[in-house]
């Protein structure tokens, strides 16, 4: 019985450990629900450290899941699913995928749990109780006037590293970064366009391809600080950190000192731990007394850059040390 | 339990034999002990509605999981079984929001996952090619492929015939969908085919001994061209399972479910190396890992002890397995 008695000991230490840890919680404490996209993203990590802040100072206990890659819809959905059976009283969600969520969202809320969508809005949006997000249309405009205003009168040279495909967060930022550049899709002057969900990794793989092909980019639209870092890899590798003009989104604080360092022209910062810790407080003001926020409530998107341009709004990079998550 | 059917030498001698001997044993005690802690941590597991969702969880990685069950007996593997689902879902669900007639959208995509699995069939069993590399090779054509056809992103698929799976009726309190009842179904058929059939006893002894199986008069080409196709029908019926669970065709779908059968078919006793296992224990290992996912969130516990102790289990079972083959010799 030498094996079974093995696999036993185990479970069964596997068993005290969690035992010992769940005691903890009292039988009344305010279960509020966290889903985010992925761990692999620092914004996420930020945000799901800021909920569990939040949860802390009201005397609420966060239960915290992500899915396991960015666009990971049936983790989010069997998250959902759980998060219903533990009693959650409310659900804070970033959709990996802003329609494959609705049927969970809507089992949620048929059983009295206030939804509310953080980051990412559902599809559509009113399916969900409440949306905590950047405008991140108005997020990429901001990106695309500065990148224009950079760029000055050269003839642009555009390069697109995007999210990932299907992502409603990666089309409006990319939408809104070719209204602020003043572009209409397909324009000639966007050279190349390549796929990063997102990641370091894949932003550097995408910049060098793109480079290779069209050595005479000039400006680069990022989706989110990672894949801007990626980038910024391989630009300087190519040894054209001069002729070229990267702009990005995020504001955290790796992309705050990048853009004081002049690697990035410029960034907009959002506010992640505002989406975190509203949204924690509305969960516990909805099981205290039963209320409920509505619609969309913008967190606020800021120009980050130290070098500003006549006409368009920002803020320097002190302002933005200051308030960068992470 | 008799359901292992495995040539009688598989009996080793002395306490390690015996303890072996009925592969189920092990898992099944590890889900009941898991289990047990779930209920007395917290006061929502055990509810009847919890555990219905817990099995409608594994719905979709235990369908593929079967298929993975019967093409590990053959000592292969099969790395493209997620993707090949993922493009019945994409297929069935474009043909059907293109205006055509549901069941034959349905059909045409089932008989596409099984047009991928003859091809995985043909390289492994004619060109003699190593299963990992070829559903590694399928997993990137088939992923390509399934990208392409679905242009960019996720769409819904409302069509009722291709939601039927999700739909549910209740019994005991608690709902269950008619995709618990496939599986539970499929998984039955295929103990039947593995343990009562000619064909099961190939396929066991080709994992077992594939030499020996060809000079018993045994045709081996034959019979993996058939475990991998029967297997690739099964990740269409899973497609189908997937679009009842979720009413949307995504291509990001599924993207760690071939590894997530191989957990389950490992977890359950059956052995990499081909020749040993049951179905049912497949069954069991997937239950394992859902039921590890489910209880971990409702005592909230940080989800990443989740991968640690599935890993955990996942090296004890290969374990057990290799001490109780060494043992055989």
């Amino acid at each position: 019985m030498h094996s079974v008695v093995r696999l036993l000991l185990l479970a069964a230490f596997a068993g005290a450990a969690i035992t010992a840890h769940a005691a903890d919680a009292p039988k009344d404490q305010i279960l509020v629900g966290l889903i985010t996209k992925t761990e692999v993203n620092p914004y996420f990590i930020k945000l799901r450290q800021a909920a569990a802040a939040e949860a802390e100072k009201q005397g609420a206990k966060l239960i915290a899941r992500f899915g396991k890659f960015d666009g990971d819809n049936e983790g989010q959905v069997a998250a959902i699913e759980d998060m219903i059976s533990a009693g959650v009283k409310g659900i804070l969600i970033t959709p990996n995928n802003s329609t494959g969520v609705l049927g969970a969202v809507k089992k949620a809320r048929d059983k009295g749990i206030l939804v509310i969508a953080l980051d990412t809005a559902t599809d559509p949006q009113d399916a969900v109780d409440a949306t905590l997000a950047t405008d991140n249309f108005e997020a990429g405009v901001l990106q695309g006037e500065y990148a224009r205003k950079a760029l000055g009168s050269k003839t642009p040279k555009l390069a697109m590293l995007d999210g990932t495909p299907g992502g409603s967060v990666d089309k409006q930022r990319h939408d809104g970064f070719l209204k602020g550049f003043g572009i209409k899709e397909g324009d000639p002057a966007i050279v190349g366009k390549q796929i990063t969900h997102g990641a370091l990794d894949e932003g550097q793989t995408a910049m060098e391809n793109l480079l290779t092909a069209h050595p005479d980019i000039n400006v680069v639209y990022t989706i989110n600080e990672p894949a801007a870092e990626g980038a910024y890899a391989a630009i300087k590798k190519a040894g054209k950190l001069k002729d070229i003009v990267l702009t990005s989104i995020d504001g955290g604080r790796l992309g705050v000192q990048y853009v004081k360092d002049g690697k990035i022209a410029a960034t907009v910062m959002q506010f992640p731990k505002i989406m975190a810790t509203k949204g924690v407080d509305y969960v516990v003001d909805f099981a205290k007394d039963g209320k409920k926020p509505t619609g969309f409530i913008n967190t606020g998107a800021q120009l980050i850059t130290d070098k500003p341009f006549e006409g368009l709004p920002s803020k320097d990079t002190k302002f933005g040390v200051e308030n960068c998550w992470g | 339990m008799s359901s292992n059917t495995v040539a009688p030498s598989n009996r080793g001698t002395g306490v390690f034999g015996r303890a072996v001997a009925p592969p189920t044993i092990a898992p099944l005690v590890v889900l009941v002990v898991f289990c047990a802690i779930f209920s007395v941590s917290t006061h929502t597991f055990l509810a009847a509605g919890n555990l219905s969702l817990v099995i409608q969880q594994s719905v979709i990685v235990g369908t593929l999981a079967i298929g993975q069950t019967i093409i590990i007996l053959t000592a292969g593997i099969d790395l493209a079984n997620g993707a090949i689902a993922v493009l019945g879902t994409i297929v069935a669900g474009r043909l059907v929001n293109d205006g055509n007639n549901a069941a034959l959208c349905l059909l045409f995509a089932i008989v596409l996952c099984t047009c991928v699995g003859v091809i995985a069939g043909l390289l492994v069993s004619r060109l003699r090619l190593p299963p990992f590399i070829v559903t590694l090779g399928l997993l990137g054509i088939v992923t390509a492929a399934t990208r392409l056809i679905a242009q960019g992103g996720a769409f819904p698929v409302t069509d009722d015939l291709l939601g039927w799976t999700g739909n549910s009726f209740i019994v005991g309190g608690t709902g269950v969908t008619y995709g618990m009842i496939i599986m539970f179904g499929l998984y039955a058929l295929v103990w039947y085919l593995l343990t009562q059939t000619a064909w099961g006893r190939h396929v066991y002894a080709i994992g077992n001994n594939r030499v020996a199986a060809r000079l018993v008069g045994i045709p081996v080409e034959n019979r993996l061209l058939s475990v991998y196709t029967f297997a690739a029908v099964l990740y269409g019926i899973a497609a189908w399972l997937a679009l009842g669970r979720i009413p949307n065709a995504d291509p990001n779908a599924l993207q760690s479910a071939n590894l997530d059968s191989i957990t389950a078919v490992v977890i359950g006793g059956t052995s990499l190396f081909g020749g040993r296992g049951s179905i049912w224990g497949t069954l069991v290992g997937t239950l394992i890992v859902s039921v590890l996912r489910n209880g971990l969130t409702l005592c909230g516990i940080d989800p990443l002890w989740q991968d640690l102790v599935t890993g955990i289990l996942v090296i004890s079972a290969v374990a057990v397995d290799q001490i109780s083959r060494g043992r055989q010799r």
